[in-house]
């Protein structure tokens, strides 16, 4: 089987990198491919580098604020570029409301503090089954 | 020695027939919960401590009385007797004016230092309306532009009364706080506050790629240092920090040991600029975590306050008594914040300020409960306050000083996690420092923070809520959260534009000119840097003046 590539970024200002690390590692522990991209990232990087990369899945880390901004821009920065089929899993400090809305913008898993590598593992597995390769 | 030699050796005696007679059949008729007891930093705590396990310690070489060297039990001869820690709370949302009132009203109900938090943008030194500040304009802190923001921040704020601490990583806040006094006519021997400034820190911990490179952001921090050590007396403008380690993932003797080898760095760095250790040392302060394993934690506090004091003292040979002592602020750990049944989290706060106190902090943050979803409302502020005055009035841990001083306990653990810390400061050494081998600090306690999420999975450290005692979602209690105006960002950005539009650009362009040349001859930055924000210069503007003149690219 092929191996899940993952790109891993922190779009926005801010430098919380202790989940994304650990995430990273996890990840490629548990076979994936994991391109991480680091911290202090404009939307626009992360679309492109997603792009160039052809990875199967984004995960997106955001600690402080302005989520479903970056997000969205996330969003809005691939499909100027002509692709819509990158699924996108955030996680970090995120409340109830920003969770909904990120669900309504097609977001495949909102994660909070506390997520085990499991349950991610998990949404990952499903988020790129869907798509066809 | 505190303990007679003939008393020891009765006494290991006693222990290891104790031991055979008394505790092995009871473990091998029962068991224990674990197969290993251990700390994050001590990997065997042992069944029980006695005088067997500090037999070598010598009081006065090794603890001394409060307010003597090493200063084990404090730096201060009257503890809390004298004057209580002082009661500060990170905070600040929106603008200078909506985190005014919030200022204002910790103030009111008793909050004794103020610790204003600005946001992503301010953090990074861009203005609000810069392309990569979008969405967080005013998120989890305060938005600073220009001086008028800074000034409607303190405004009706005694500021040569209430000590302030700026939460800021770089040096570019500091010299819009010294314009904002210089234009209310308050003298600069008067301020009393902190700035954080930590450049090497942020190297590590937020990893800052798009800043200049270390050794250039060494020099404009150091400015900072510079100015205040001959203007203000009162002021601390390097905060070296800790905290961002620990909640990075670091074990508690990774923290300390990390932060002094982050401390000799900048010692080492104001000696090779010209400065005398004991004109600047004094003022240097320290920031640190502090997690839920109380013990551990007070012994890591007594710990790191005797190390840097015999670093002080024997490896930069400071003469003064003043540049021996560590005087810290401490923050309990938002990490250990949950989402899940999130009231708990007052209980864990009410843990680690308590661990902050009996440690002998200076000063002390505590999180509130709802910060894991985001930056807290009036109420759970108020509660975090109030933790801190419980603990200050009604416990009695302030009546003598040092209280924990003295427990086998504690003094063994003090013992391991002081070897522990100065041999993490010889593999920094060995690396050629703190400058050099930041990567290696973060690649260590990263490392670290893996673990342990492994040992959280495999259940091997329980997590109340998390991985035990857990509810199911649908019974978890709804918070009302802190939510910023939808329109605060729109608003700051125009406030700006209209600033900028009724500023003398020729006044302003001319001083930028100046922080450009300033920076570029290596010459002290501060003043020419607070002239322009005097000007109406925005902070982005300084930023690309600065890096103008050290030629790094924005």
């Amino acid at each position: 089987m092929k191996k899940i590539r993952i790109l891993l970024a922190k779009p926005g200002l801010d430098g919380h990198l202790r989940g994304i690390n650990v995430l990273a590692k996890g990840l490629r522990e548990a076979g994936m491919e994991v391109i991480y991209l680091g911290v202090d990232l404009t939307p626009k990087e992360i679309s492109q580098a997603a792009i160039e990369e052809d990875v199967d899945i984004i995960g997106l880390s955001i600690h402080a604020g302005g989520t479903v901004t970056l997000v969205k821009k996330v969003q809005s920065t691939l499909r100027e570029s002509g692709v819509d089929d990158i699924p996108i899993l955030v996680g970090g400090i995120i409340s109830k409301k920003e969770r909904q809305i990120l669900g309504e913008m097609g977001v495949k898993g909102v994660f909070g503090p506390g997520s085990s590598f499991e349950r991610i593992i998990e949404c990952i597995d499903k988020a790129c089954v869907k798509k066809p390769s | 020695m505190v303990w007679d030699k003939s008393e020891i050796k009765k006494l290991h005696e006693a222990r290891a027939h104790w031991e055979e007679t008394c505790f092995t059949p009871a473990v091998e008729k029962s068991g224990e919960r674990k197969s290993q007891f251990a700390t994050t930093s001590v990997e065997h705590i042992k069944n029980v401590y006695t005088p067997t396990d500090i037999k070598d310690l010598n009081y006065l070489e090794d603890l001394n009385l409060p307010g003597r060297y090493p200063f084990t039990r404090g730096i201060r001869s009257t503890g809390y007797r004298g004057r209580l820690w002082t009661h500060r709370l990170v905070s600040g949302a929106m603008g200078g004016k909506e985190s005014n009132k919030i200022f204002k009203n910790l103030i009111a109900h008793g909050e004794t230092g103020l610790n204003p938090v600005f946001d992503p943008p301010t953090l990074n030194i861009r203005d609000s309306d810069d392309e990569n500040s979008e969405g967080q304009v005013g998120v989890n802190g305060t938005a600073i532009d220009t001086l008028v923001d800074m000034e409607s921040l303190f405004e009706g704020i005694d500021i040569e009364k209430i000590s302030i601490s700026l939460i800021t990583p770089h040096p570019f806040l500091f010299p819009m706080f010294i314009a904002m006094a210089e234009n209310r006519g308050v003298p600069f021997d008067k301020l009393r506050g902190t700035i954080q400034n930590d450049c090497i820190n942020n190297s590590h911990s937020c990893n800052w790629f798009k800043m200049a490179p270390l050794p250039i952001r060494m020099k404009v921090h150091g400015d900072a240092v510079e100015f205040a050590t001959k203007h203000m007396p009162l002021w601390n403008p390097l905060s070296i920090v800790g905290y961002h380690m620990r909640e990075g993932g670091s074990t508690a003797a990774q923290e300390i040991g990390f932060t002094l080898a982050d401390g000799i760095a900048y010692v080492e760095d104001f000696i090779r600029r010209g400065m005398d250790v004991d004109s600047f040392a004094p003022r240097l302060s320290f920031f640190f975590g502090c997690e839920t394993d109380l013990f551990e934690e007070v012994a890591k506090f007594r710990a790191a306050r005797r190390a840097w004091a015999k670093i002080m003292r024997h490896r930069f040979n400071a003469k003064d008594e003043r540049s021996w002592l560590l005087r810290y602020h401490v923050q309990t750990a938002g990490n250990s914040l949950l989402a899940q049944q999130p009231l708990n989290n007052i209980i864990r706060t009410t843990i680690q300020a308590l661990a902050a106190v009996l440690g002998g902090c200076n000063s002390l943050h505590t999180n509130a409960y709802d910060e894991a979803f985001t930056a807290p409302t009036q109420e759970a502020a108020m509660i975090a306050l109030r933790t801190q005055q419980i603990i200050a009035h009604e416990s009695g841990v302030t009546n003598t000083i040092d209280p924990m001083g003295g427990s086998y306990y504690i003094e063994a653990l003090t013992d391991a996690l002081e070897k522990e810390c100065f041999k993490i400061i010889e593999q920094v050494d060995e690396r050629g420092g703190a400058v050099k081998a930041w990567q290696w600090i973060q690649e260590t306690y990263l490392s670290t923070a893996h673990e342990r999420q492994r040992r959280i999975e495999r259940k091997e450290e329980i997590i109340v809520g998390l991985n035990e005692f857990t509810i199911r979602e649908e019974e978890e209690q709804e918070l009302d959260l802190f939510e910023i105006d939808s329109d605060f960002e729109k608003r700051q950005i125009a406030s700006l534009h209209e600033i900028k539009r009724k500023r003398d650009q020729r006044s302003v362009e001319k001083a930028l000119k100046e922080v450009s040349r300033v920076s570029e001859k290596g010459h002290n930055t501060i003043r020419a840097i607070s002239e322009a924000y005097k000007e109406l210069a925005t902070l982005g503007e300084v930023r690309s003046a600065w890096e103008k003149g050290v030629g790094v690219e924005a």
